[in-house]
């Protein structure tokens, strides 16, 4: 197990390496970062531009690109204050990035726990009675739900519950000029975005755990544990909900994507600062020393949750053996 | 479950020759048995009607829409014809320039759905050929694409499609053959670049099974070359799958361009035409004005199509599965 798990995050590095890689040349090509200098401040001289270019390591041709590449990196890992600052206004990057993440983790994760604790209760209820009219409801609402769009949830919410009754507020993590902890007002805010983003998760959740634990029904360990006479309530919870999670948990980890996809559209619209919000803006901007650090993140979490989903398997099913 | 219907099958005691010919005897092949599977899904069942309508609607657009694409629903002289609520003149209220919501959401969806089916298409074609050589073939070629499907398949989408289509607009040497960013052209190849890698890991699934089979050895004994392999036998016994991808790619089209629209970064269409996502782009201004039927007729088309089409797509998952026939 540790050695799997040694040997998985060794190869980590290569991985995220040459993933970072194609990425920063797909951004150099997407976005041109000289030109977009040159259009954010079109009084540098010439002299000044190509300071930019040595300073990014922005040399053009194949060997230039790997030559840029290897010289972000080296800045990169060099940690926050060496990296590469913001075409706008040299601001230094991190900062506003460290605000955005935690943001984004505050919401990603309340609306995770919310979403996953509803969404596998209702899968077990619906498998409680498969066919029933309990089942049919649950089940047909969550294919429904899951086939709304995160934007459509969003703006719809915010019109009815923000703007027609005014309820809570339709946008931000506070009201304009409050500076400081609040709980209350923080919560009201994070109300409908937590709200889009768990139903996603419910709708997905309630169907998978629906499906799986049906999967585990006409198993040979529930016959022998119902025959040892235990409880329906100790067979649930102890035998067919464990087994039934194995398959569930992992593909949390590999939802990771689509939970991230469906922040930034709701970050979008409730005008939350998170990192959604960050890539949006820094790639409206087409502001490369920003894209770069939020890519990197990206692509690690992504990776590490692939991992997390390999392990949490390999922990919950004793049959699964990791070398 | 009844495959063959037999009349008069419950005497036990055999009955005489000459009525044995008067017996009638009803096959059932399994295309038919397909069908009524399909039809007994009661989702997809109301989803396929719907959707019928819907397209033919869609498809008579210049005779279902009441106005033309940018024509008011009055001039501005006569009335008022800005941000109107639903009323006869404007079934589904106006926008901020008096257009008729009603029509450009009929144009809108038009446009959208030729998006959605013409990139389904190009996906399933190329996820199809590149998933049956992977599959077949194994080795170095199988690993590459895995790999990189993999990546891409856990990125967020939206990251993913927003960089992939800036890197796809920097390549200026790309633009005859996919056309500028804004353009539809650009968006349907867009969509196809993401849309092949589910369908070539699911084809490539089905061949993996399937290419050990005995039928597929039998083939191989009299002298089948591999490509007779894969277009005689491998896709047609991977069709139901493939179909069902086929009508998930067309709304996971449909919703792609309407999410980066709503982001600014949808197709143009240009004058006198409009899409899904330009007017639910509307939406976001429209909801934080209160004007709830920008919001409520955009998104409502969306989400109506994306329930539609998924419950189409479950209906066919269970009617090509004919493990599934239990007859209830």
């Amino acid at each position: 197990m540790l050695r799997f798990i040694i040997r998985r995050l060794l190869w980590l590095v290569p991985t995220v390496v040459f993933v970072t890689f194609l990425v920063y040349v797909a951004i150099r090509i997407g976005w041109n970062p000289v030109a977009t200098y040159k259009r954010a401040n079109p009084r540098a001289s010439e002299a000044k531009v190509q300071q930019y270019i040595e300073v990014n390591g922005l040399y053009e041709g194949f060997w230039g690109y790997i030559r840029g590449y290897f010289s972000w990196l080296w800045s990169f890992v060099q940690g926050p204050d060496q990296w590469p600052r913001s075409i706008k206004g040299r601001a230094e990057v991190w900062p506003p990035l460290r605000y955005s993440m935690f943001n984004t983790l505050r919401l990603a994760g309340i609306s995770t726990i919310i979403g996953i604790s509803i969404g596998l209760l209702t899968g077990i209820i619906a498998s409680l009675r498969p066919g029933g009219i309990v089942d049919g409801v649950i089940n047909t609402s969550a294919f429904v739900v899951g086939s709304i769009q995160p934007f459509v949830s969003a703006v719809v919410l915010q019109l009815i519950f923000a703007v027609q009754l005014g309820w809570l507020p339709p946008a931000g993590v506070y009201p304009p000029g409050q500076d400081g902890f609040d709980l209350w007002l923080m919560t009201q805010h994070l109300i409908l975005p937590v709200t889009v983003v768990a139903i996603q998760i419910i709708a997905g959740y309630a169907r998978y755990m629906r499906a799986s634990i049906l999967d585990v029904r006409s198993s040979d360990y529930l016959r022998t544990a119902r025959a040892k006479g235990i409880s329906e309530f100790r067979v649930l919870t102890r035998h067919s909900v464990r087994n039934a999670l194995v398959p569930v948990v992992t593909l949390l980890g590999l939802d990771l994507g689509t939970i991230l996809g469906g922040l930034i559209i709701t970050e979008a619209i409730f005008e939350y600062p998170g990192m959604g919000v960050f890539f949006l803006r820094a790639a409206g901007n087409g502001d490369f020393p920003q894209l770069m650090p939020y890519m990197v993140i990206i692509i690690v979490s992504v990776l590490m949750f692939n991992l997390i989903a390999d392990l949490t398997y390999a922990v919950l099913d004793p049959r699964i053996r990791l070398d | 479950m009844t495959d063959i219907a037999v009349s008069d099958s419950d005497d036990i005691e055999l009955p005489p020759a000459d009525a044995v010919q008067g017996l009638t005897v009803q096959s059932v092949s399994p295309t038919r048995m397909a069908w009524r599977r399909y039809w007994r899904h009661w989702g997809a069942a109301i989803s396929t009607v719907i959707m019928g309508f819907l397209l033919v609607v869609v498809i008579l657009a210049p005779i279902t829409a009441r106005y033309g694409v940018d024509e008011q629903v009055c001039d501005i002289s006569v009335c008022k014809n800005q941000f109107l609520p639903p009323s006869s003149i404007a079934w589904f209220g106006t926008d901020s320039i008096g257009h008729d919501m009603y029509s450009r959401l009929i144009y809108g969806m038009r446009v959208s759905i030729f998006i959605g089916i013409a990139s389904a298409f190009l996906s399933v074609l190329i996820g199809t050929a590149v998933g049956a050589i992977a599959g077949l073939r194994g080795g170095r070629f199988d690993d590459i694409v895995m790999r990189v499907t993999d990546i891409f398949l856990a990125f967020p989408f939206l990251v993913a499609v927003i960089v992939v289509r800036q890197f796809l607009g920097g390549l200026d040497f790309l633009e005859p053959i996919i056309g500028e960013v804004s353009s539809i052209k650009f968006m349907i190849f867009l969509f196809a670049i993401f849309g092949w890698m589910g369908v070539a890991r699911l084809v490539r699934g089905q061949v993996l099974a399937l290419k050990e089979r005995e039928f597929i050895e039998a083939a191989r004994a009299v002298g089948a070359t591999n490509k007779r392999v894969v277009i005689a036998h491998l896709l047609p016994n991977s069709i139901g799958p493939i179909l069902v991808a086929l009508t998930l790619s067309v709304i996971g089209a449909i919703t792609a361009e309407s999410t980066l629209s709503f982001f600014g970064l949808g197709p143009q269409p240009g004058q006198g035409s409009t899409s899904l996502g330009q007017l639910i782009e509307l939406a976001r201004s429209g909801a934080r004005q209160g004007n709830w039927w920008l919001v409520v007729f955009p998104c409502g088309a969306l989400v109506l199509l994306a329930v539609c089409i998924n419950f189409i797509g479950d209906g066919l998952r269970d009617a090509l599965d004919p493990k599934l026939d239990k007859g209830h």
